[in-house]
């Protein structure tokens, strides 16, 4: 650009060079597609973070825009219902300036029995260039990232990973708490149906956060030790001296079978409530990834009271998703 | 490798700029300094401070970080896209005249993606340029307002500006590219 007359040379960071022989810091991520959490390096992570932190900016302009993927068309893949997540998705596509279109299962061929890579090879043959999809199979993206030239990103595959939700819940942690390393994180809920936790559980592992995780035995799947989390039953326990607390969705629509007697017994057992809260650190901050059943995992007074970074989380998803999409598609083809 | 300016050089030389810059801007009262990071932004705040200490006035320094503008993120044939930095300017730019700030003026094209840039945050009353080096080679029609020295190069050389606050070290060097 200036300042060098090498260029090709590998090095995009004209910028950078002069700069006395420091280890080069990661630029780019390893993979093409960002499928879950597992596939990424604590380094990778904190990548995406600080770039999330330059993107966060963006949001603060009049204009909130910039050019950085002009002529590139992302696809909006979503087989499963969605707000928050399709919302910040699109927002954050526009904010970088790619041509988005948004397709809902519902409105698709897949109701007329079109199966998920015949969907995906008619929409390669148009040409997108990243796919972001959700679905309500484990391991949707993974087959899609094996069958199409499109960069994947991952909004939730059925209960295995939804890897952006992680990352915005660690952007959101470290704007508050300044780390993530040595912080006690309870995540409290339904852990049995809930690919957040499964994100979360390896983000927070591999970034040097101790994670309790709490849910009525019926509802911590097998194993929970083994992912790095020190299981409970009780909440109390859980939110004990507890930097974080993060409430996870009662998910009665992947609930198929008898996990606790009532809503109400619930409640009053796993529920948030604010006696609950004081138990925790002074400083704690609440998290909960939306969509809330108040009243069932969290209390209205504790949702809306001052721990409260929910809404934080929902701004911050932008961001982060913002710097996903660029780490993904900012770059030529071929690169990283 | 040959040493063009040194470090009392450049204190001269912004020292020197920074008085043109109180000259020709008669009543800083809107003047605010936009540096391009990496290195535009130390310049800018030098200047500043400079600028403070004849006038007693303190000017405003904002920071500017162009990755997302760049016309050459899906061009370059290989390697990873470069990072990005935060922008920071923590005033309105409207109707200010702004002095965007860089070490070397060279394609021009980092110019064009911060005057882009700039644009995206209000509507300054006009945008002067300021640069240490200018070492020619121009692609597109920018030409800077104050420059510290204008060096010309052939376009196997590089120009490296090292300033202590990123480099440990003030001078400009030049050098010739190791290959092409």
């Amino acid at each position: 650009m200036k300042g060098s007359g090498v260029r090709g040379q590998g090095s995009v960071g004209v910028r950078e060079e002069g700069r006395a022989a420091a280890p080069t810091p990661l630029t780019a991520l390893e993979n093409r597609h960002l499928l879950g959490i597992a596939e990424l390096s604590a380094e990778e992570i904190r990548l995406i973070l600080d770039t999330a932190d330059a993107m966060k900016e963006i949001g603060e302009r009049p204009i909130k825009k910039v050019p950085t993927l002009r002529g590139k068309t992302v696809v909006n893949l979503f087989f499963e219902a969605s707000t928050r997540t399709r919302t910040s998705f699109e927002i954050a596509e526009k904010r970088l300036s790619a041509d988005t279109l948004n397709i809902a299962a519902s409105a698709s061929s897949v109701v007329k029995g079109e199966t998920l890579a015949d969907t995906v090879r008619n929409l390669e043959a148009m040409a997108p260039d990243v796919i972001v999809m959700r679905h309500t199979s484990s391991g949707a993206c993974h087959l899609l990232a094996r069958i199409c030239r499109a960069r994947v990103v991952n909004a939730g595959d059925g209960t295995h990973e939804h890897p952006t939700q992680a990352l915005l819940d660690a952007f959101t942690i470290r704007q508050h708490k300044g780390r993530i390393e040595g912080l006690k994180v309870a995540i409290v809920g339904d852990l049995l149906h809930s690919r957040v936790l499964r994100s979360n559980l390896l983000l927070l592992n591999k970034l040097g956060a101790h994670v309790v995780a709490c849910a009525p035995p019926t509802l911590q799947p097998v194993g929970l030790a083994r992912m790095g989390a020190k299981p409970t039953s009780s909440i109390d326990e859980a939110v004990h001296e507890a930097d974080v607390v993060m409430m996870l969705r009662i998910q009665l629509e992947r609930m198929h079978g008898h996990f606790f007697p009532s809503l109400r017994e619930y409640y009053r057992l796993f529920a948030l409530t604010p006696a609950r809260v004081r138990r925790a650190k002074p400083d704690v901050i609440i998290m909960h990834p939306g969509p809330m059943n108040r009243g069932v995992e969290i209390d209205s007074d504790v949702a809306d009271g001052p721990y409260s970074v929910i809404l934080a989380q929902v701004a911050n998803g932008v961001a982060v998703r913002m710097a996903v999409l660029y780490l993904l598609a900012g770059g030529s083809e071929g690169a990283g | 490798m040959s040493v063009v300016i040194d470090a009392a050089r450049m204190g001269r030389t912004l020292a020197r700029i920074a008085h043109e810059v109180v000259e020709r801007n008669r009543g800083l009262d809107e003047v605010a300094f936009v540096g391009i990071r990496t290195r535009g932004v130390p310049l800018a705040r030098r200047i500043v401070t400079t600028i403070g200490e004849l006038t007693n006035h303190q000017v405003a320094v904002g920071s500017l970080d162009i990755t997302l503008y760049r016309d050459d993120l899906m061009r370059h044939p290989v390697g990873p896209q470069p990072v990005v930095g935060r922008t920071d300017i923590p005033f309105a730019i409207d109707d200010h005249r702004i002095i965007l700030v860089d070490d070397v003026l060279y394609t021009g094209r980092t110019v064009r993606a911060a005057l882009d840039a700039l644009i995206d945050f209000g509507r300054p009353r006009t945008i002067q340029l300021l640069v240490l080096i200018d070492r020619g080679h121009r692609e597109l029609p920018i030409k800077a307002d104050y420059v510290g020295k204008n060096l010309p190069t052939s376009l196997k050389e590089s120009v490296q500006v090292r300033l202590v606050e990123t480099d440990g070290v003030d001078e400009v060097v030049v050098e010739e590219a190791s290959s092409p």
